[in-house]
């Protein structure tokens, strides 16, 4: 039988504000514990909550950069359920007016552009942080509760199940965290759990009406494991299915090392959160012109970008790398002003440049080339003053001391040789050291002929002028 | 009236543990509780929009600036036990499941 998975993804991004959604303690990483709180993130009695307007505005250019609908009436509900990292005993969170609804986003997939409905987009405070002695929660005689983290701003986006299968999947969460990175909300390391994934997952006889019964998937921390854990929770349901049983609606825990994953709870009571509205908050009344304000915000997206890329002669696969990265297309927008050569900047950004910053485990703004420099270094190169060559062995200078590329020649001497009897009498020299390659080459043999180039490029050090070599060299060949 | 299961389960999400005879009593007071309230039942509210605050107020809203006035040791003032800057707790699971 042919199965057809529907997957639904609910992503909790944190929200790059500089104090927490409800009290004015700040949001910051890596504090020492509980250093970062207050009456109101430690849920004092007495305390009361005052919404942190940034909040709302992120939470507002988010839902309108996923094409939501924005509730004019939003309010706050309580989410109530015991945890020690929840100190109030409830989460104020939303319900019924969730700040964004029935938004979309659209994905590549294997079989062309498709559209993926966002259910909501809501705003809600991050709980507190638990460390367990031993590491695991299990087994372990206590646990530590840091409240830093508790009253952070949390972005939680809900996908329809439309997405159908760990690739398309992938797709959606970084689709979704490029969006967010570039609207400047969030920073999407997930790896550091500044952006959070659960994902839920059913199958079907290819054809049926109705959802299978599905299961939740918790503890994904990687981009990748999105795709590995989904792909080992569609095997499973399939084996169980064919094998004439029934999927167990649970939440299950991705286990990273074991590979797979496994049930949390057998005997889970349904959730009964009883949600009711939030009294020491008052509504929030969203109107046109504050709508509007931000909607004039969105920056240029991905998306956008890839086209616009795509226009200016980049390859799609050119066009995708930069377009995708914040601090690249940034640096590619301001070069591209300055010099008219998209082709070649993004050559130079994707390979060159790339690598030194792999070397580095940099991004290009967090190092000293500028665009400027960068378009000094290509110019030398169009002017012929220096090879492609030096110009690479260069740049290591231009990234880590921030010295112009005129000047790091001048300095080091490394302007092109294009002087012909400067040139000629090397040549001269290649010739006589390397007889024997001369006659390889007069029987025909068009290798040595690149011997014989690459024997002059040493002797200047890569300075010399590899057209007027060529030419030179030829000559003298005869 | 309310059932006996569904006082077991406000027990289970209130994490109480009742005897019997505090089950039964719970259950009468919460029913009469239940019955006040369903007297609104009565008033047809079809046409009222729903009230989330009694105040006719909205958007109260706080500026995104950073303030840190709370020391540690307020934080953990009143924490029955506390080590390296931490709120110190019971295992998690364990006992009740």
């Amino acid at each position: 039988m042919e199965y057809e998975v529907n997957i639904g993804i609910e992503i909790h991004a944190e929200l790059l504000t500089k104090s927490k959604v409800f009290c004015s303690c700040p949001v910051q990483f890596g504090a020492p514990p509980n250093t970062l709180t207050c009456p109101v993130c430690l849920g004092l009695p007495g305390a009361l909550p005052v919404l942190n307007k940034k909040a709302v505005e992120y939470a507002i250019l988010t839902a309108l950069a996923l094409n939501c609908k924005i509730n004019r009436n939003a309010i706050f509900h309580r989410k109530n359920y015991f945890y020690p990292d929840l100190p109030k005993n409830y989460q104020i969170s939303q319900y019924d007016t969730p700040i964004g609804i029935q938004g979309y986003l659209e994905i590549e997939t294997s079989s062309g552009r498709k559209r993926i409905r966002i259910r909501r987009v809501h705003l809600e405070e991050d709980t507190g942080k638990l460390i367990h002695s031993g590491g695991r929660i299990t087994g372990s005689d206590m646990s530590f509760v840091d409240f830093n983290r508790s009253g952070v701003p949390l972005l939680e986006i809900v996908s329809e199940p439309d997405i159908s299968s760990p690739e398309e999947a992938k797709e959606y969460l970084t689709n979704i965290r490029d969006i967010l990175v570039f609207l400047g909300v969030c920073d999407g390391k997930m790896e550091e759990g500044s952006m959070r994934c659960e994902a839920n997952v059913s199958i079907r006889p290819k054809g049926s009406e109705r959802l299978g019964t599905k299961t939740e998937l918790k503890n994904i921390n990687s981009f990748r494991a999105v795709e590995r854990a989904l792909q080992y929770e569609i095997e499973r349901q399939i084996d169980i299915v064919s094998k004439g049983r029934e999927i167990i609606q649970e939440t299950r825990h991705w286990d990273e090392k074991n590979e797979k994953t496994i049930s949390m709870r057998s005997k889970e009571e349904a959730h009964d959160y009883r949600y009711f509205p939030e009294p020491d908050l008052v509504p929030l009344e969203i109107d046109d012109g504050w709508i509007e304000k931000i909607r004039a915000q969105i920056p240029e997206l991905p998306e956008e970008k890839y086209e616009r890329y795509k226009k200016l002669g980049l390859t799609p696969y050119e066009a995708k790398l930069l377009a995708h990265d914040l601090e690249m297309s940034t640096f590619f927008d301001e070069t591209i002003k300055l010099y008219n050569n998209p082709k070649n900047i993004a050559n130079w950004l994707l390979v060159d440049v790339t690598k030194e910053l792999k070397d580095r485990n940099k991004a290009i703004n967090q190092t000293l080339l500028t665009p400027r420099m960068l378009v000094e270094l290509l110019t030398l190169i169009d002017e012929e003053k220096i090879s492609g060559r030096i110009a690479k062995d260069i740049l290591p200078e231009l990234i880590d001391k921030g010295i112009s590329p005129r000047k790091v020649i001048e300095e080091r001497n490394l302007l092109q040789i294009t002087d012909t009897s400067e040139l000629s009498s090397v040549i001269e020299q290649v010739l006589k050291e390397n007889a024997n390659v001369v006659e390889e080459y007069k029987k025909g043999k068009e290798k040595s002929f690149m011997f014989l180039v690459g024997q002059v490029m040493r002797l200047t050090k890569g300075k010399a002028n590899p057209k007027l070599v060529n030419e030179l060299l030829r000559k003298a060949l005869g | 009236m309310l059932s006996v299961e569904e006082v077991i389960h406000i027990e289970r999400l209130a994490r109480l543990k009742l005897t019997d005879k505090e089950r039964e009593m719970y259950r009468s007071q919460l029913n009469d509780v239940l019955n006040y309230a369903a007297k609104l039942d009565e008033i047809d509210t079809s046409n009222v929009p729903p009230m989330y605050h009694i105040l006719p107020v909205t958007n109260v809203l706080r500026e995104d600036i950073p303030q840190n006035n709370f020391s540690l040791e307020d934080a953990l003032s009143n924490a029955p036990l506390k080590e390296g800057g931490f709120f110190v707790i019971p295992p998690i699971l364990g006992g009740e499941e």
